[in-house]
């Protein structure tokens, strides 16, 4: 391949590292451009299915009795009245699941349905299929369970102590990390507790799907999830019966976030579908959608920082708590982001860092964007605040000071080999231009907007600045895979990949790594199903354009090797010298040329890959091990105006720069970026799930708020700092996360300097700055 | 079951049988017509996901009874395609400026954006984040949506 066959179409932004050398010229709609999404037409139009979408002749509607108590026995379930009830198919009970009851992602604690005894408001406890949404609904109200209700275990500090809540007991996980000389002690020590409360994914497409019975007993699931193929594997063993007689196929799938990870629904559908017979389709309402999800975990964070007197760290000692409520999800992967990330992205000899995720009788928390890393981000950059503040330091200059490059080593022992441009991206945050913000007499622009009674004259601004980072895709020894199959025929290139696309743009991505790898122009995406292909993985740790990215990028290039063999092989010549561009077979000495719609017409070429990631270890008894793959890092500097004496705040402004490796799609990323800074915007002000007792009070978009057109400011993209990571396809790192992680951060850090305010909980609310 | 009556929606007549008289407009156009563009994020009128024009009026279709809509003019997403590709000038600015990611909220936003459009055709940033501060969206930040209210703003007016 020549230099002149890299793909500069990004903005003039030439990739020279790792993997650039081999990428073929594809127009302007291979990797690197600004190519648009495939599913974009129908998505405006209303054409593409989502599934809540979906149709089938003669299908009933589930409905799910969910438990009203945080914590009680069943003592006796009467059925009757809702049997009875015209349009009522099945009615079905925890008795009724024919194979293993329990389900998990990391480890099978959740009942599908409740057995005896319910843990969080919510708990699935029966299930109804009726001819009707409504007379479903309303059979389910008239199921009558008789509850023994007993004192639930609400505070995560308290659990280990407190009686089993379950089998398994009260403690997910603890983590202790120690690392360095752990009785060094620092000339300037701060101290700081902090919490992070419980924020809901809040994606916009309910939960929903439909499932087809099968006459030999399979069944047929259409639905929205991140993991095809371990939802599959969670199906299948509820139900009692083989892997291969449950076949799922991705549904338009309304944002994740973390959120579709867990299974909720499938278990359900499919039960519902092979008792009646009958296809059968469920849509949560949104406050069942509240309820029928894992949340972001919340985190109480004890943290002593220790540095010299010219402010170099010197030991971090942190202690968190992981409220990871009623059932197990992810929370082991959560705590240990959690405890690894701690420090933050800084060089840290020694650390002393225990983090534990706890049982209790809230609702499960599970995944979400950044999951750990995002909790303890506020963490750390809260201190370092607090630290730059007793050092008389500027703080980004601390941070500068500390920050941790490749060669250095993380607290848990990992010497960092890919990159790691932590400085770059604090300075290009940092020392960005000031945002223009005019004065403006536009209510709207005021903290509170129109509606409030916010005078400008009141209102105080101040510019708050944080840097976060965390691993992308699994850790701790997990043997990560994703799998896709690539046909090129008549010219027309077809992948498979079982990767869930979520509104990321992993589907734009395929298509143009084919083109760029094929030299293609038409890639046609085959549906993400689990019958044919392979696990792709989840669509979640940023680790999809990595992991199904790598293979489709390796599925190409085998069916490129093959058909260089055969045309080499035809022309006598070396394939080294061959290539494929704008649809042709080529040689580079310009003396052979063949249409690849020729070449490739009738059955064509085709392959089939597994794509894994390089190895890693688990952490070791004091948290130290190679446990992480990659790493990616984000700093954001939030300008807010604040009314102190009402505690509003109106962002005015967010400015940010992020290490992606290498830009695929310049649009798309700036659409990760900014839809995770919203996010971060939303649980840095507004986002919180309230529980009284483990009862979700605020299970509604009325109550629990979400950031609006007039909540978000301008972004500004102050740079891609784009190094490209060695052994990453075309050097591109996962970029959907680190907006999330020290965005809120930032945003609280503002708040505190317009305000003065020590503000150690996010979201932030009225009365912690009015009445603080 | 009362008796079956007609809705007009996209400028059809379209006869609706077997429904129960409390089903929502929002019910009714995507289980009964099959109108599925209209969308269902929360049913409760939070989010405008359900969006549509009614005798020219942006409403959410989910706090709508579907049988007190007869007689009016229903418009959906699915009626407000033309021009290119089928596209509007509010839906092509949508797709070339990445407004889209996983498309949920995109249809009340189509909608949303052409009621808007109608009353002003040179919105200023914050007439257009007020008029659309009822469209949740949660994947983009809205940055992209905004480039693309702009921009489709600017291909209207530039329209003869």
């Amino acid at each position: 391949m020549t230099s002149e066959a890299v793909n500069t179409a990004a903005g003039g932004s030439t990739a020279t590292g790792t993997g650039a050398d081999t990428i073929v010229d594809a127009g302007t709609r291979g990797v690197g451009a600004n190519v648009g999404r495939p599913d974009g037409v129908p998505k405006v139009q209303g054409r593409f299915a989502f599934s809540s979408d979906l149709w089938a002749d003669d299908f009933l509607w589930g409905h799910t009795l969910r438990s009203p108590h945080a914590s009680a026995l069943i003592r006796g379930i009467d059925i009757g009245p809702a049997v009875a009830m015209a349009g009522v198919y099945a009615v079905l009970l925890a008795d009724d699941v024919p194979g293993c009851l329990t389900y998990g992602l990391e480890h099978g604690d959740q009942p599908a349905l409740a057995d005896g005894q319910v843990r969080y408001v919510g708990e699935p406890v029966a299930l109804v299929a009726a001819d009707h949404p409504d007379i479903a609904r309303r059979a389910a109200e008239a199921i009558v369970v008789d509850y023994e209700v007993t004192e639930p275990v609400t505070d995560a500090e308290a659990a280990p102590t407190a009686d089993p809540i379950h089998p398994d007991g009260n403690i997910f996980r603890e983590i202790a990390i120690r690392h360095g000389d752990l009785d060094v002690t620092g000339e300037v020590v701060v101290e700081g507790v902090y919490e992070v409360g419980m924020q809901d994914q809040a994606f916009m497409g309910p939960e929903s799907g439909m499932a087809l019975p099968d006459e030999d007993g399979s069944v047929e699931l259409f639905v929205s999830t991140q993991w095809l193929h371990v939802d599959r594997e969670q199906i299948a063993a509820c139900l009692g019966i083989d892997e291969e007689k449950v076949r799922l196929t991705l549904a338009g799938v309304g944002g994740a976030f973390g959120a579709r990870e867990d299974l909720s629904l499938q278990v359900h559908l499919c039960l519902l579908a092979l008792h009646t017979g009958k296809p059968v389709k469920m849509v949560y309402s949104r406050d069942e959608s509240f309820l029928g999800h894992v949340h972001r975990h919340p985190a109480k964070m004890w943290y002593r920082h220790h540095a010299d007197r010219c402010g170099r760290l010197v030991k971090v000692e942190a202690r968190i708590v992981l409220d990871g409520g009623a059932y197990a999800s992810t929370s082991s992967a959560v705590i240990a982001n959690a405890s690894c990330f701690a420090a933050g992205p800084y060089k840290v000899p020694a650390a002393h860092i225990v983090g534990l995720a706890a049982r209790t009788n809230n609702p499960p928390c599970g995944a979400m964007r950044g999951f750990g890393a995002v909790q303890t981000c506020f963490g750390h950059e809260s201190q370092m605040d607090k630290l730059a503040a007793a050092l008389d330091m500027d703080p980004v200059e601390l941070r500068l000071l500390n920050a941790i490059a490749p060669g250095d080593r993380l607290v848990t022992g990992q010497v960092i080999t890919g990159t790691f441009p932590t400085a770059e991206v604090i300075r290009q945050c940092a020392y960005a231009p000031e945002p223009e913000i005019p004065p403006s007499d536009d209510r709207r622009d005021l903290p509170g907007g129109s509606g409030r009674t916010t005078d400008a004259a009141d209102t105080v601004r101040g510019t708050g600045f944080a840097v976060g980072f965390k691993n992308l895709m699994f850790s701790e020894g997990y043997d990560d895979y994703s799998s896709a199959a690539c046909r090129v025929s008549d010219g027309v290139a077809t992948i498979t990949c079982a990767c869930a696309e979520v509104g990321q743009g992993f589907v734009t991505l395929a298509q143009q790594i084919a083109r760029t790898e094929l030299g293609v122009d038409e890639v046609i995406l085959a549906p993400a199903q689990t019958a044919t292909i392979g696990s792709a993985g989840s669509s979640s740790a940023s680790r999809q354009t990595w992991m199904s990215g790598g293979a489709v990028q390796a599925a190409c290039r085998e069916v490129r090797t093959q058909i260089l063999a055969d045309m080499a092989a035809d022309w006598g010549v070396s394939p080294d010298g061959l290539v494929l561009r704008d649809g042709l077979v080529v040689s580079l000495d310009g003396q052979q040329e063949a249409l690849l719609a020729q070449v490739t017409a009738g059955a064509g070429y085709e392959a089939d890959v597994e794509y894994h990631h390089a190895p890693t270890e688990p952490l070791d008894e004091n948290g130290q091990g190679n446990a992480h793959v990659s790493f990616a890092c984000a700093a954001h500097r939030a300008t807010v105006d604040v009314d102190p004496d009402l505690g509003l705040v109106r962002v005015r402004d967010i400015t940010t720069a992020q290490d992606v490796g290498r830009i695929l799609n310049p649009t798309q990323a700036v659409g990760q970026i900014e839809g995770g800074i919203a996010q971060g915007l939303g649980l840095a002000l507004m986002e919180e799930i309230v529980l009284d007792d483990g009862l979700v009070r605020n299970a509604s978009f009325t109550d629990y708020v979400i950031p609006t057109t007039l909540d978000m400011p301008d972004v500004t993209i102050a740079a891609f700092v784009e190094e490209p990571e060695p052994g990453a396809p075309y050097g591109a790192k996962g970029i959907g996360e680190p907006p999330t992680i020290s965005s809120s951060a930032a945003i609280a850090a503002a708040v505190r300097a317009a305000t003065g305010q020590p503000l150690p909980r996010i979201p932030i609310r009225p009365a912690d700055i009015a009445l603080g | 079951m009362p008796d079956p009556y007609s809705l007009r929606v996209n400028g059809v007549d379209c006869e609706v049988a077997d429904s129960d008289l409390a089903e929502s407009l929002l019910f009714v156009l995507r289980e009964r017509l099959g109108l599925t563009g209209t969308k269902n994020a929360c049913t409760e009128g939070e989010c405008s996901s359900c969006a549509v024009l009614i005798d020219g009026v942006l409403t959410c279709s989910c706090l709508v009874l579907a049988a007190t809509a007869a007689g009016q003019e229903v418009t959906t997403v699915e009626g407000l395609s033309n021009g290119r590709d089928g596209l509007s000038v509010v839906q092509e600015a949508f797709v070339d400026e990445g407004a889209v990611q996983c498309g949920f909220c995109t249809p009340g936003l189509i909608v949303a954006v052409h009621d808007l459009l109608e009353a002003n055709a040179d919105p200023s940033d914050g007439d257009v984040r007020e008029a659309l501060s009822g469209n949740l969206c949660r994947c983009t930040g809205y940055g992209r949506i905004l480039a693309a209210v702009n921009t489709a703003a600017e291909a209207k007016r530039s329209q003869p």
